[in-house]
């Protein structure tokens, strides 16, 4: 495993910075989400899986504060998503973010807009915010293309614009929702070294959601894998144990797991 | 604003008055456009516009100054239109069509009314800026003022929403806060504007010169200054046209306008066609030209 546990400051918090307790939700009679338990720790580099219509996206949305659950209860940093009160604590890389083509925006304008979460978005940037946004740009590659317009770039390095917003903020919990979609591979080889470095260098937590897990199989430490509940939460080496490897069965594995029940 | 010695044709005090009713129109109703069309709201303005004609008409019915009138049935509306927005998804076409014809139909019983259907309503209509008084300089000066104060502090936060609003949400931004008060700053630049170039044509001051700014600048501010310098050129450059040529003010404004976002979008058509006779459209392109951009 590439990343270094507690080579950076000792750790702060100490309860789990992420849970979600028994969480259920539906559209109309079917229950896109039953009964989802799920807690993360500071420092962790977790992953979620599971296939098209498996709850990823209702449960990121419940945990992200944007959709209440019906029942059961979401803590973020011990808080209730939505009444956050240091909202830079938690970052947020939406899936593909739609970007109008005819934006006129540079990739360093939108990669200062993250840091709105940490100054209080009525306040002007000042020096230490514009060296945060510079070291965010830094640490996905992005430096040399700083001046350049995003809707000139590639989808894996506009990708990398709103992952740099995001940790423009400098979070302690980074949440990504399938981040590695139809990215390039030199786009998915910065990705994974700059999540690592968060994971390593800033004690961060990383929770990625996806159908697969491509570029950062071998990184993460533990995967959970939802359909609708949770049916499995381990290290990859327990779900290798248990007869599947990551990568090779993706959009199978939770057939799998129910099958192996 | 008297005493001023200007060259021609601003030598005389009602094209001084219109100069600086003008420019401050010509200079917030691109920066209020640069938002609104990159939300894809751009006809927001001519929707609000239709509701200030019926607070015009209200005022005039009831003898007070109808831009105070139109500022309150505008502002109230255009609240109103967001809340609409937000709330009735399914059918927010239709829910501002119901506002905006609603708006019109109620301006045009209040004249009848009043039995006002006359000059007195179309300089609001079409504009009349040759006309304006000290007071009504003074009113464009106040809203212009609280619409740079507006934009100069949230002006990133909005910015941040138009490049995503869910993980601004996330960050805390208010978003649904911010873009109601986009729309009522919507509704204080067309009272601002109405006297300028008329209801019928405000909105194009906010869509018109953001239309040819984003062709050329590299970034969002540059766009929003390039907007800025565009308005408040067609501004110039339309009242010394339509003082040379005895031409209608506000509509030729607005033509000036047109005629610039026409010609830049042209040019840059020429100028990308010519390396590669390619079959891409020219707004698929990505743009050629940074050396034109207004980027800070």
């Amino acid at each position: 495993m590439r990343r270094v546990s507690g080579a950076a400051a000792a750790p702060v918090t100490t309860g789990p910075v992420l849970v979600a307790d028994g969480v259920s939700f539906g559209y109309g009679r079917d229950l896109v989400l039953d009964d989802v338990h799920l807690e993360l720790r500071r420092g962790e580099f977790a992953a979620l899986v599971g296939p098209n219509g498996s709850g990823k996206s209702t449960l990121l949305r419940c945990l992200m504060g944007l959709s209440e659950p019906q029942a059961g209860t979401v803590r973020v940093f011990g808080e209730d998503p939505r009444e956050l009160r240091d909202r830079w604590r938690l970052g947020y890389v939406p899936q593909r973010p739609f970007l109008d083509r005819d934006l006129p925006a540079s990739v360093e304008e939108v990669v200062a807009a993250g840091r709105l979460a940490r100054t209080g978005w009525w306040r002007r940037l000042h020096a230490a915010d514009r060296r945060a946004v510079t070291h965010a740009m830094e640490s996905v590659g992005l430096l040399p293309l700083r001046g350049r317009r995003v809707r000139e770039l590639s989808g894996g390095q506009q990708q990398r614009v709103f992952i740099a917003k995001a940790f423009a903020g400098e979070p302690e919990l980074l949440v990504l929702d399938e981040p590695v979609a139809g990215v390039d591979a030199e786009s998915q080889r910065l990705f994974r070294d700059s999540l690592t470095h968060l994971v390593a260098e800033h004690r961060a937590t990383v929770f990625l959601v996806s159908h697969e897990l491509g570029a950062v199989a071998h990184d993460i430490d533990r995967v959970i894998v939802l359909k609708n509940r949770v049916l499995f939460d381990g290290t990859p080496a327990e779900l290798t144990e248990t007869g599947v490897s990551l990568g090779v069965h993706r959009e199978d594995l939770p057939l799998w797991l129910e099958g192996l029940r | 604003m008297t005493g001023l010695t200007l060259p021609f044709p601003f030598d005389r005090e009602y094209m001084q008055l219109a100069l600086v009713a003008g420019l401050v129109v010509g200079a917030c109703a691109p920066l209020i456009g640069g938002f609104l069309v990159q939300k894809r709201m751009s006809l927001l303005g001519d929707g609000i516009g239709h509701l200030a004609f019926a607070g015009v008409a209200a005022g005039l019915l009831l003898g007070v100054y109808p831009v105070w009138t139109a500022l309150i049935v505008a502002v109230i509306g255009s609240v109103g239109v967001e809340w609409l927005r937000t709330r009735a998804r399914t059918s927010g076409d239709l829910a501002l069509a119901l506002f905006f014809y609603g708006g019109i139909a109620a301006g045009v019983v209040l004249t009848g009314l009043a039995g006002s259907l006359d000059a007195g309503i179309f300089t609001y209509l079409f504009g009349s800026i040759l006309t304006v008084r000290p007071g009504d300089v003074w009113v464009v000066v106040g809203c212009g003022a609280a619409i740079v104060a507006a934009i100069w502090f949230t002006g990133r936060a909005l910015f941040a929403t138009v490049v995503d609003e869910e993980s601004s949400r996330v960050a805390g931004i208010p978003v649904d806060g911010l873009n109601t008060m986009l729309s009522v700053l919507t509704a204080v630049t067309i009272v601002a504007a109405m006297r300028v170039v008329g209801l019928l044509l405000v909105a194009a001051m906010m869509v018109l010169p953001v239309g040819a700014s984003r062709l050329v600048a590299r970034t969002f501010r540059g766009m929003l200054l390039g907007a800025v310098v565009v308005g408040t050129a067609s501004v110039v450059v339309g009242l010394v046209t339509a003082r040379l040529w005895g031409l209608a003010p506000g509509g030729t404004i607005v033509l000036v306008a047109a005629v610039t976002f026409g010609g830049v979008s042209v040019v840059l058509n020429i100028r990308r066609r010519r390396p590669a006779a390619d079959a891409i459209g020219w707004r698929d392109a990505p743009a050629t030209a940074p050396e034109g951009s207004h980027g800070h």
